[in-house]
């Protein structure tokens, strides 16, 4: 059964989560340059363009032990 | 590094104790504290020719590169909220200089104080809900043998198959309203027990590598001596509710609460 969740070392953070986070979140106080809700959507559809077009990129991207990965999973 | 610099934000904080020096961000930049608007942020210098608008464009469609910048950004923001409370900026977010920064900072500083003091001491988690494969999914995917006796015109068996096939679609969507009002039980009792609650989309099974729907993905702001008693939560919850895979993440910088309410 499950145990109290870890905490998950960075590096096997799941990009996917951490993306989520990165994109949406974070406080915008507009630099020149800052992420706007319009690239945030350009980032992800590209994203998703460019895993559904590289099969085996996208398995390396999401991690092959996605459970894990994600500090707990019941 | 040749060229034009500009600065890149991770954090912003009104402390700035503790030792920054080891830490490496974006592009094995060297991350520092700069005084700006009242507050005081970490940055690091990052070329404009890889960082300058034209440039991020450009680069955020290169998956390697984003994982890349993706880590160094969290990793900063990660070991610094340890030393001290602290806003994370969005990422790539760039400043052609100190002076831009501080007057951005400084139109803002009422707002940016109180963020900062919504989100002092607290962690975020994160809960997906997922709906679990019902134990007939086998039955279901495997219709071919009556399938095949409707094609060849045989009536009773055709019929038999429709039935089958109606009352296996009727179920399946009869539990998967089940597991989706499940999900939004678990977050309404969730969310109970945080300061803040937010929803993102949920993840594409590409992106995710999960081939389960996924119902919800949460984030949860809570005071972090109350992370113990959330995680359990969590746990009986899954427990309790055998139609959802739940998934918790966290504790992590509080990403998805920085902005505005």
């Amino acid at each position: 059964m499950a145990s109290p969740p870890a905490r998950v070392p960075a590096e096997r953070i799941a990009l996917v989560d951490l993306l989520d986070r990165l994109l949406a979140g974070g406080v915008v106080v507009s630099g020149e340059i800052t992420l706007s809700v319009a690239d945030v959507d350009l980032v992800t559809i590209s994203l998703r363009a460019l895993i559904a077009s590289v099969g085996s990129l996208g398995k390396d991207y999401a991690g092959a032990e996605p459970a894990t990965q994600s500090g707990g999973s019941w | 590094m040749t060229g034009a610099c500009g600065l890149w934000a991770y954090a912003i904080t009104e402390h700035g104790g503790g030792d920054l020096s080891r830490l490496t961000g974006v592009a094995g930049g060297t991350v520092r504290t700069v005084a700006a608007g009242g507050f005081t942020v970490l940055v690091s210098d990052v070329d404009l020719a890889e960082f300058g608008e034209v440039a991020l464009r450009r680069n955020l469609e290169n998956l390697t590169w984003l994982e890349e910048v993706a880590r160094a950004h969290h990793h900063v923001i990660d070991a610094a909220i340890r030393l001290f409370p602290l806003l994370p900026t969005r990422l790539a977010t760039v400043y052609s200089s100190t002076e831009a920064m501080a007057a951005a900072l400084g139109r803002r500083r009422e707002e940016l104080r109180a963020a900062l003091r919504r989100v002092s001491g607290r962690v975020e988690w994160g809960v997906k809900a997922y709906a679990a494969p019902r134990p007939d999914t086998r039955d279901s995917q495997q219709p071919a043998p009556a399938q095949a006796a409707e094609q060849t015109g045989t009536g009773g068996a055709g019929l038999a198959y429709l039935k089958r096939r109606r009352a296996q679609l009727t179920a399946g969507e009869r539990s998967a309203r089940a597991a989706l009002a499940a999900a939004q039980a678990v977050h309404a009792e969730l969310s109970g027990r945080a300061a803040q609650a937010r929803l993102h989309p949920p993840q594409s099974p590409q992106l995710s590598g999960n081939q389960m729907p996924m119902l919800l993905n949460t984030a949860y702001l809570l005071d972090a001596s109350a992370s113990d008693a959330f995680a359990s939560a969590v746990t009986a919850a899954a427990t309790a509710r055998p139609e959802l895979r739940l998934e918790l993440t966290g504790p992590w910088p509080p990403y998805s609460f920085a902005g505005e309410d």
